[in-house]
C-alpha cells in the first residue's frame, strides 16, 4: 500500500485542482466537477451496473477470450514454422495501422448492432500485444537448454510443453497486460460507434444530452473494470510464475 | 588406478568430423581413434577452440560424425540422444523448477513409469541437497546449482557422464570442494566420466589418464597418466613427479598462447 501512497497523493491534488476549475468554469456540460460525477454516478448504479455494465463484461470477455485463443495459435505457428512466420509478420504489423476507428463504421454495417461489431474491434486492438509477446516469449528459449533436452532425447511434443511454453509464460503475461486494459478501450470505443446498450453507448448517449456529468460517470466505471482486470492478470502471474523474484 | 574390469565404456574408431562453413569445411577430426575404460576417469585439455566440445557433441549427437563410428558399452550407436549424462558448462537448470523437479528431468522425459522417489531422496542426500528439494535455482549457491546439475546427469541413467568444465564458473574455494566431492561420487556411482577443462592442476588432481589437444585437426591425443594412487587429496599434487608433469604441461601450451 505504501508503494501507491504518492500516486494517491498526486491524484488528490488533481482532484481538488479539477473540482475547484469546474467550480469556476461553471459550465457543468463541458467540465463537470469530480463531484458532480461521483453523485451522478451514484444516481445511475443500478441503470449502469445492472443495465450497462453486463453488455460492456460480455463484449470484453468474447474479445478477450477469442484474441486469447487466436493470438495463442499464432503464436505458436509462427513459432513451429519460419515460412509461416514470414508470412504473417508482416500482416500482424500492417493490422495495427488499420485506423480502427475509421473502420469501425464498416463493422456495424456488417455486423449491425449485435455484439460482434464491438467484438471485432475488441480483438483487433488486443490480439496484436498477446500474439507477439508470447512468440517473442517462445523465441527466448534457451538455445542451451534445447540442446540439454535434445541429448536427454526428449520428443518434439516434451521439448514443447516442457522447455519451450514455461520459457514463453513470463512474456505471454507482459502481453497480457499490456491487452487486458486495452480490451475494456476497445469494447468502449465499438459501443461508442453503434450499440443499443454498454457503458460506452450511455457514455454518448449524455453527450447528446450535453449531460457532462453523465458522460463521465460511465468512463469511471469502465476505468475501474480495466484497474480490476489488470490486478486480475497481475494476481495470476505470481501465482503461475512464483518461481520469479518480484 | 581404481580396479575395472576390461570393459570399453566409450570408444572412436576413425572419427572424422568437419564444421562447414559458406565456403569451407573446417576439419576438427581426422580419422581419429580413442577408447577409455568402463570406471575410468579421463580428462581432456586444450587451448579454446581445439575442439574438446566437440568431442563431447558428438558423444551426446548433438554433431552428425562425417566418418567412423562410436561405440557406446562395446556397442555401436548411431542416434546417440538419450544415451549418456551430460553436464554443460553452464548449470542450465531450469528457473522455473526447484531443485528436484530439475534433477529427475531426465527420468520424466523417458517416462520411468513410477519415478523411484525413495532412490531419488537418497540421492538428493548423497548430493548434499537435502532440504533443499524445493528450492528454486536462483536460491541456491554456484557450487549447489552444479551439484544439482551433475545429479540430473547421473539420473539419466547411463554409466558414462560427460562433464564440460563444470567448475569454470565457481570460486577458487568452492571449486577445490566440488572436485574432491566429485571424486567422492565418482568412487560412489562406479561411473565413466570424460572431464573438459582448462585447468592443468584440476585434470592432475581429478584423472587416471589426460587427453591433451596440440593440434587442431587432430587424429590422436597425447596421453599421460598421472602417477597418483587413489584416494588423493590437494597436498599430493605437491610431490614431485606431479610437479614436473604440470610444468611440462604448461610449457607446452605457453608455446601456443
Amino acid at each position: 500500500m505504501k508503494n501507491y501512497l504518492y500516486s494517491i497523493i498526486l491524484i488528490t491534488i488533481f482532484l481538488f485542482i479539477w473540482e475547484a476549475g469546474a467550480r469556476f468554469v461553471n459550465t457543468p456540460f463541458i467540465l463537470p466537477a469530480p463531484t458532480e460525477i461521483a453523485i451522478k454516478l451514484w444516481e445511475l448504479k443500478a441503470e449502469l451496473l445492472l443495465h450497462h455494465l453486463p453488455v460492456t463484461l460480455a463484449v470484453i470477455a468474447i474479445g478477450l477470450g477469442i484474441s486469447l485463443v487466436l493470438g495463442i495459435i499464432l503464436a505458436i505457428s509462427m513459432n513451429i514454422s519460419k515460412t509461416l512466420e514470414q508470412a504473417i509478420y508482416p500482416i500482424l504489423i500492417t493490422s495495427q495501422t488499420i485506423p480502427i476507428i475509421a473502420l469501425a463504421p464498416i463493422f456495424v454495417l456488417w455486423f449491425g448492432y449485435s455484439i460482434w461489431s464491438k467484438v471485432i474491434v475488441t480483438i483487433i486492438i488486443t490480439f496484436f500485444p498477446i500474439t507477439v509477446s508470447t512468440f517473442d516469449g517462445f523465441r527466448s528459449t534457451s538455445k542451451e537448454l534445447k540442446e540439454l533436452f535434445q541429448t536427454l532425447g526428449a520428443s518434439k511434443r516434451q521439448l514443447f510443453f516442457k522447455l519451450e511454453v514455461p520459457s514463453a509464460l513470463p512474456s505471454f503475461f507482459s502481453g497480457l497486460k499490456v491487452a487486458v486494459p486495452m480490451s475494456v478501450i476497445g469494447a468502449a470505443i465499438g459501443e461508442w460507434l453503434g450499440a443499443q446498450a454498454g457503458l460506452g453507448y450511455f457514455s454518448r448517449r449524455m453527450m447528446t444530452q450535453f449531460n457532462g456529468a453523465g458522460v463521465f460517470a460511465p468512463i469511471v466505471v469502465l476505468s475501474l473494470i480495466g484497474i480490476i482486470l489488470f490486478i486480475t492478470v497481475v494476481l495470476l502471474e505470481k501465482y503461475i510464475l512464483k518461481w520469479r523474484r518480484f | 588406478m581404481r580396479e575395472q574390469n576390461n570393459k570399453l565404456a566409450l570408444q572412436f574408431k576413425n572419427v572424422d568430423f568437419h564444421y562447414k562453413n559458406d565456403a569451407e569445411e573446417i576439419p576438427i577430426l581426422k580419422n581419429m581413434n580413442l577408447s577409455v575404460a568402463d570406471g575410468e576417469f579421463v580428462s581432456i585439455i586444450g587451448a579454446s577452440g581445439s575442439g574438446k566440445s566437440t568431442i563431447f557433441r558428438l558423444i551426446v549427437g548433438l554433431e552428425e560424425l562425417t566418418g567412423g563410428s562410436i561405440y557406446l558399452n562395446e556397442k555401436q550407436v548411431t542416434d546417440r540422444s538419450g544415451k549418456v549424462g551430460y553436464m554443460p558448462q553452464q548449470d542450465l537448470l531450469m528457473p522455473w523448477r526447484t531443485v528436484q523437479q530439475n534433477a529427475v528431468l531426465p527420468l520424466e522425459l523417458h517416462k520411468e513409469s513410477r519415478l523411484d522417489r525413495r532412490a531419488v531422496d537418497s540421492l538428493l542426500e548423497a548430493f548434499g541437497l537435502k532440504g533443499y528439494e524445493n528450492k528454486y535455482p536462483h536460491e541456491l549457491s554456484g557450487g549447489m546449482r552444479q551439484r544439482v546439475s551433475f545429479l540430473r546427469a547421473t539420473l539419466s541413467g547411463s554409466n558414462v557422464l560427460l562433464l564440460d568444465e563444470p567448475f569454470s564458473a565457481l570460486d577458487a574455494m568452492t571449486r577445490l570442494f566440488m572436485q574432491e566431492w566429485l571424486l567422492e561420487q565418482w568412487k560412489e556411482q562406479q561411473s565413466t566420466i570424460l572431464f573438459i577443462t582448462h585447468d592443468i592442476t584440476e585434470a592432475l588432481f581429478l584423472s587416471d589418464r589426460i587427453f591433451v589437444i596440440t593440434d587442431t585437426p587432430f587424429t590422436t591425443f597425447k596421453e599421460i597418466e598421472v602417477p597418483l594412487e587413489r584416494p588423493r587429496r590437494q597436498q599430493d599434487l605437491g610431490n614431485k613427479e606431479v610437479t614436473e608433469l604440470k610444468n611440462n604441461l604448461l610449457d607446452q601450451f605457453r608455446m601456443r598462447v
